[in-house]
């Protein structure tokens, strides 16, 4: 079975992120960056089916020279293979045009099972599985919270706020998995040692038989119009309890503000 | 408040792969061993056996060597990860070392390709814990003077004598003893089931208690031939393996030391002293930049011994001046930290007073700090001061 994670290089979390002025876009220049997290239970995934089958995995990213990175992790955790889809014209894509970058890959590399993580950590709309499914002709499993493989047959469990729902569907498919579906593996000393050997192919548009005006910003369906930074935080409301109503205020406050 | 101690730029000096090794060590004691260690230490108790898995399926156990199931770091990222472990807590890295650099490193180094197969692939997995009998209650600095012998029945050995501050004495699977023969020292590798062995754990430390410290008891053990190490002959092997854990020492020394500076870096900028933060007082500013010199020098250092290591060019005094300097400075961190600290820092809710208590042990063990000294004396003047 051939396993492709598409994964995300995104601006690490702790650090000060910003938007670049002149378009609106993540400003990915003097900022470390990282695989998403949320993407490390979707590599976790993938390589918890190769352990239990005859799997090959595969790391898949969509990004400037240093989401390299991103693969590299993959990599380090024991994937097998890396591919890294660069070109100057994909700055600035939305879903849509990250969805048909991600379809043509994943066509090419003739995947069986596609997983994605449930969102990215930084821009994130948590639509580009179902885009991609759409694209590929293939059934979207997302969400899940339990991945169970067994043959050709993939069953997660989604769980909502009312009930859990038990999700079926067949290979070939997409499948997207939520931050409770795994613990994800630290890379190991011998992973990281071992990553370094490991074939990672670096494609472009045209290796994708894709035209820059099909992506990037221009092409982009939707645009960010305008950024403003989150408001400082206000110093909060205190509650005194001076007089034994102390509690009764909180709930007032919790109620009133519709936390309850 | 996170900081960077980092001030002279160490990352460009690291390859990639050596960043990589440090980001996960660095995570897994984040989130595996920090929280437990306030109450590990407390107890004088550690979930040893569980902990050796997880250390060796991260590959720390015999991270340095080569084949049998290790990883095969090079010397910078082997350095890198014991200091990420040490910042934790150096009886975390003690049985990190005592078990790749002490007992899995004697055995490939010096053992035949039965006793590899046997011990190393389990021992990097963790499955087995090992440890290395030199010291003895008598003789630590003069390993030489050491009583513990082997003498032949038959084909067989039969070893006696006792070992003393052994770590993982009580919980090894393996203790590679060293012991007098009528050929001089040589290794043993001594089942911890074989009959007449026995690992009391030693009590009452002050220091090093999320750490197991035993004596090694050996009453009549019968050995066959092929437990002896054939490759060390005399005491330049039991030497040979310490070379290596102090080597790992002069990096880890420098993680306590950072936990600390960490630790008094954000306490002096959240305590609030008359009318402003700790940390906006000179005097607390001359401590910390002091210390961080200190530290950004000691890892200089390091780093510098790493690349020397590599290349096959590091002598035994280099290493001296590295063990001597590193694990002097960190002890003298952690007890400015304390002062910055004040009153919290005898607690053991922050980590620096049980950092300085286990670097007490660290200044002794694996070369006193005068033995190195004499060490560099010797290399300075040609003249051996030891007796």
């Amino acid at each position: 079975m051939k396993i492709v994670v598409c994964a995300k290089f995104v601006p690490d979390a702790t650090a000060d992120r910003r938007f670049r002025s002149e378009d609106n876009t993540v400003d990915r220049a003097g900022v470390d960056g990282l695989l998403s997290e949320l993407d490390e239970y979707a590599v976790e995934a993938a390589l918890t089916v190769k352990e239990n089958g005859d799997a090959e995995v595969t790391v898949l990213t969509v990004g400037p020279e240093q989401a390299a990175d991103a693969v590299k992790k993959g990599l380090q955790m024991g994937a097998d293979a890396g591919v890294h889809v660069i070109d100057d014209a994909i700055h600035g894509s939305d879903a849509v045009a990250t969805s048909l970058i991600l379809a043509k890959a994943l066509s090419k590399l003739e995947a069986d099972l596609v997983v994605f993580g449930m969102g990215s950590t930084d821009g994130g709309m948590g639509v580009v599985p179902a885009m991609v499914a759409e694209r590929l002709g293939l059934p979207a499993v997302t969400l899940g919270s339990e991945v169970t493989v067994d043959g050709t047959t993939v069953k997660i469990r989604r769980d909502g706020d009312l009930a859990s729902d038990t999700v079926e569907g067949t290979l070939p498919l997409v499948l997207s998995v939520s931050d409770q579906a795994n613990e994800p593996r630290y890379p190991s000393f011998k992973g990281i040692m071992a990553a370094k050997k490991k074939p990672v192919e670096t494609w472009s548009l045209a290796d994708l038989e894709l035209s820059g005006d099909q992506v990037g910003q221009a092409a982009a369906w939707t645009e960010v119009v305008e950024v403003t930074a989150r408001p400082p935080r206000t110093a909060g409301t205190i509650v005194a309890d001076e007089d034994g109503s102390g509690a009764a205020q909180l709930v007032e406050f919790l109620s009133t503000n519709k936390f309850l | 408040m996170t900081v960077s101690l980092d001030l002279v730029d160490v990352d460009s000096l690291l390859t990639e792969e050596e960043v990589a090794i440090r980001a996960t060590t660095r995570r897994f004691a984040d989130e595996r061993l920090r929280p437990s260690l306030p109450e590990w230490f407390e107890a004088a108790s550690i979930p040893a056996r569980e902990l050796a898995k997880e250390l060796g399926s991260l590959g720390l156990l015999g991270m340095h060597l080569t084949g049998y199931g290790c990883a095969g770091l090079g010397p910078v990222a082997y350095g890198l990860a014991c200091l990420e472990i040490e910042a934790a807590d150096s009886g975390m890295r003690s049985l990190v070392s005592v078990q790749g650099s002490l007992a899995m490193y004697a055995i490939w180094k010096y053992g035949n390709e039965e006793q590899k197969t046997e011990w190393l692939p389990r021992m990097a997995a963790g499955e087995a814990i090992g440890c290395f009998g030199l010291t003895e209650p008598d003789f630590g600095s003069n390993p030489g003077g050491m009583r513990t012998s082997a003498r032949r029945d038959g084909d067989d050995w039969i070893l006696n004598g006792s070992k003393m501050w052994i770590t993982n004495g009580s919980i090894a699977d393996v203790a590679v003893v060293w012991a007098r023969t009528d050929d001089g020292v040589r290794g043993f590798v001594v089942p911890t089931s074989a009959p007449g062995f026995s690992a009391p754990e030693i009590t009452r430390k002050l220091s090093l208690r999320a750490s197991v410290t035993s004596e090694l008891i050996l009453t009549d053990v019968r050995l066959p031939a092929s437990a002896m190490l054939p490759e060390a002959r005399g005491l330049s092997g039991p030497l040979g393996c310490l070379n290596e854990a102090r080597f790992g020492i002069i990096f880890g020394a420098m993680g306590a030391a950072r936990d600390c500076l960490e630790t008094a870096v954000s306490y002096a900028g959240e305590r609030q002293v008359f009318d402003k933060p700790l940390s906006a007082y000179q005097l607390t500013q001359a401590k910390l930049a002091d210390m961080a010199v200190e530290l950004n020098k000691g890892i200089l250092l390091a780093v510098h011994l790493g690349r020397l290591k590599e290349k096959g060019a590091l002598r035994p005094e280099q290493v001296s001046v590295g063990k001597l300097n590193n694990v002097r400075e960190a002890i003298a961190i952690a007890r400015e930290c304390r002062t910055i600290l004040a009153a919290n820092g005898i607690s053991g809710e922050y980590p620096v007073l049980r950092h300085a208590n286990n670097l007490e042990s660290v200044l002794t063990y694996e070369g006193t700090s005068e033995v190195h000294q004499l060490v560099i004396g010797q290399a300075l003047t040609g003249q051996a001061a030891f007796r």
